[in-house]
């Protein structure tokens, strides 16, 4: 598996991760579960995790593929900087957020998916891995020869006065005549 | 309306079928465990969420077990020899077989989750009801525990005040199972998101076979009988008399305590059939694994593409199928698919490589390492698997289009049309063939062309010319190549192939293409094969229904795919 770029993966298992943690904490809270403190946390964790991993990175090698409506989902995550781009932050903050979804059972299941995910993640951070976000492409691509249509605004180079100036002594076979005086001494 | 029922009748009616049985047994089983008398007692317990939980289960049975059925390659291929008298259309339902494995995945997912969030409820709802918070009845209820010197069948599986939810799932056969089949799905199912197996494919692959978990978990998951229904007693206990007085069970004559028993454990009736037959085929792909393959030949094309010349004893192969690739040294565990490129009538099968990841890298750099005239690496191959392209000589008029290296299936069958000539075999129906062929780069043309230069000989030859009219088109063309096409447009043979054929340039004007078949073809069935990617093959798949006729007078354009 050379070539793996681990965090594609984790993208996708910590995104799952996120909506069955919220949909485990919307259950406890709705059912009103022993323990629906952790079911609400559950909610926040999953939403939190779902709108982090929603938009996905540009991949390192190959076409990216983006989200529908990743773009704004994009702009926000890449403005956190390095917190955000950086793989082994990513791992933690999944593995920290996961442990209280462990207490209760309905929150248990995504705790595990979460947990594994952070554990992709950590795998892609030690592969030397970070986040780059997918943005339009801003510059044109360039048109050659739209000049040409122009006219030329300068003359076409001449070689130096020195070398334009014909020679005194060889009037008699010049091509043309003088129209101004060409030696230096008049 | 009916160009559309010609080219997806049947898949429509086989979705509708399968949607059909899935809703049966969904309303079948939630009204069973709903109204069911002898689950009168547990409902008191946990209300709806019993139904609601039992109802998928018996959903996921069913596709469960059908889940398994289209990745079984060597199945599929002997109901497609067996359809032969039974027409085309059947067979074609078997190209789309690994849709239908998504589609039934989904539907997994879909009820694992409704199923999932229902036993939460549950687990719940029993926990609460032996802590007495629902009341006497099912305080009572849960109060009966197994005890033969009472003789009383515990009810709730709850059966001390420390328990919780999460103990007992991680307690019981049926709730530690569920938690790793789940998340053995959920693993499976994130590493098949297209973006992962198009690109990373051996996550996918790899990942994938946690389904034996997934599986050896299912069988056990009903091993503990945590459901329990009321059963028979002699006298009997009528609920409806009885449930008001749960303080005079066993001292009243006409309430006897009621016992309670789990259900016979059902999922494995479902599954065992498939999960042997899918052994069966692992097991096929071992024998034919140990079975010798020999080199007959190694070429490295141009453009990085390798030509294997391979032997195998009592190998038979039919035009366009493919192997599955397994090289011990480079990976032991991998098999990769590859359309074969080489006629039947050849006392070889031959196959080109194109380098696209890992494995095939590794393979040709192998090869070039070779000594000259040496023997390859040693190859296990597994096959032949069919696919539509076998049905080509069935259609009396067949559209072939191949883009880029998704040529290689029609190589096979233009190989084999000119053995057939040679031969004059009465089995070929076809009359006509059009073929087109899109590439982006020049520089893939040179082991095909070859190919076509002798075909266009022998058509001449003979002269067929209009048996087989071939269209090359250049899609990835900039200005050196106008350039260079100005300077020679007088050539008699193509700038690129050195064919007589001229290469177009740019993509091909379908509906231009349809009308001509269909104007040269005026009765005709007509048969489209694709092989390419998803885009051209919607494209090609509108053309067909648009320009297809329910008239049997008239023209009627088939559209076949092939993916791997």
């Amino acid at each position: 598996m050379g070539k793996i770029e681990w965090a594609m993966w984790a993208n996708e298992q910590s995104l799952a991760a996120g909506l069955i943690y919220a949909t485990g904490g919307i259950v406890g809270v709705a059912g009103q579960f022993r323990g629906w403190q952790f079911a609400a946390f559950g909610i926040a964790a999953g939403v939190f995790v779902c709108l982090l991993e929603y938009p996905r990175s540009k991949r390192g090698k190959g076409t990216s593929v983006e989200r529908t409506g990743q773009y704004c989902f994009t702009v926000c995550v890449n403005a956190f900087g390095p917190l955000t781009r950086n793989y082994y932050v990513r791992a933690f903050l999944h593995a920290a957020l996961c442990v209280p979804g462990g207490f209760m059972l309905a929150t248990v299941l995504g705790c595990v998916c979460l947990g594994i995910a952070s554990l992709i993640y950590l795998s892609a951070a030690i592969h030397g891995e970070h986040w780059e976000p997918i943005l339009p492409r801003t510059e044109p691509p360039k048109r050659v020869g739209d000049s040409i249509k122009e006219p030329p605004q300068n003359p076409p180079p001449r070689p130096p006065p020195e070398l334009r100036r014909k020679k005194a002594d060889k009037l008699e076979t010049a091509a043309y005549d003088n129209p101004m005086s060409v030696t230096v001494n008049e | 309306m009916g160009n559309w029922i010609i080219n997806h009748g049947l898949s429509a009616f086989i979705l509708v079928v399968w949607m059909g049985i899935n809703i049966f047994l969904f309303v079948y089983y939630y009204l069973f465990y709903d109204q069911g008398p002898q689950f009168e007692y547990t409902r008191e317990l946990l209300g709806s969420a019993l139904p609601w939980a039992r109802a998928p289960a018996a959903v996921l049975n069913f596709n469960c077990m059908l889940i398994l059925l289209p990745v079984c390659r060597n199945l599929l291929s002997l109901l497609r020899g067996s359809f032969i008298c039974c027409g085309r259309t059947m067979r074609k339902q078997l190209d789309k077989n690994l849709t239908f494995h998504k589609l039934v995945a989904y539907m997994i997912a879909l009820m694992t989750a409704v199923h999932t969030v229902a036993h939460l409820l549950n687990a719940e709802w029993y926990t609460n009801s032996f802590q007495g918070q629902y009341g006497p009845l099912a305080g009572n209820l849960s109060m009966l525990d197994d005890s033969s010197e009472l003789k009383t069948t515990y009810l709730n599986p709850v059966r001390s005040n420390s328990t919780t939810p999460t103990l007992l799932v991680f307690t019981t056969i049926a709730g530690l199972t569920g938690v790793v089949i789940t998340l053995a799905l959920i693993l499976m199912i994130t590493s098949s998101m297209e973006v992962i197996r198009r690109s990373y494919y051996e996550v996918f692959w790899y990942t994938h076979h946690l389904f034996i978990i997934f599986f050896a978990g299912l069988v056990f998951h009903g091993a503990g009988r945590i459901v329990r229904s009321q059963q028979v007693t002699d006298p009997p206990h009528n609920t409806s008399f009885c449930e008001d007085q749960p303080e005079n069970w066993g001292k009243n004559p006409e309430c006897p305590i009621p016992q309670f028993a789990g259900g016979f454990p059902q999922t494995w009736m479902w599954v065992i059939g498939p999960m042997i037959i899918y052994l069966c085929e692992r097991l096929l792909r071992f024998i034919r694994y140990m079975q010798p393959v020999s080199y007959r030949k190694i070429v490295i094309r141009p453009s990085k593409v390798l030509e294997l010349q391979l032997v195998k004893p009592g190998f038979k192969m039919a035009v366009g199928q493919y192997v599955f690739l397994n090289c011990p040294a480079i990976s032991q565990l991998e098999w990769h698919p590859f359309t074969m490129t080489s006629a039947p009538e050849e006392d070889f099968f031959s196959v080109h490589i194109r380098s696209v990841g890992d494995w095939t890298e590794d393979l040709i750099k192998m090869v070039e390492n070779l000594p000259e005239g040496g023997q390859g690496p040693k190859m296990a191959v597994d096959g032949p698997f069919g696919t539509a392209s076998e049905d080509v000589f069935d259609y009396e008029v067949s559209m072939l289009v191949g883009a880029g290296i998704g040529v290689t299936p029609f190589a096979s069958i233009l190989k084999s049309i000119w053995y057939k000539f040679k031969d004059s075999d009465p089995k070929l129906r076809t009359k006509r063939i059009y073929f087109y062929w899109l590439c982006r780069e020049t520089y893939a043309f040179e082991w095909f062309a070859d190919l076509l230069q002798v075909l266009e000989k022998e058509m001449e030859e003979r002269g067929m010319r209009d048996f087989l009219t071939y269209k090359l088109y250049l899609t990835g063309w900039d200005q050196s190549h106008v350039n260079h096409a100005m300077v020679h447009f007088d050539k008699d043979t193509d700038i690129n192939t050195g064919l007589k054929q001229k290469t177009s340039y740019g993509r091909p004007n379908w509906d231009k293409e349809f009308e001509q078949v269909r104007q040269e073809n005026p009765s005709s069935v007509v048969g489209t094969f694709l092989c390419g990617p998803q885009a051209l093959a919607k494209d090609l798949e509108k053309k067909c229904v648009k320009y297809s006729e329910v008239d049997p007078r008239k023209t009627k354009f088939y559209f076949n795919k092939e993916n791997f």
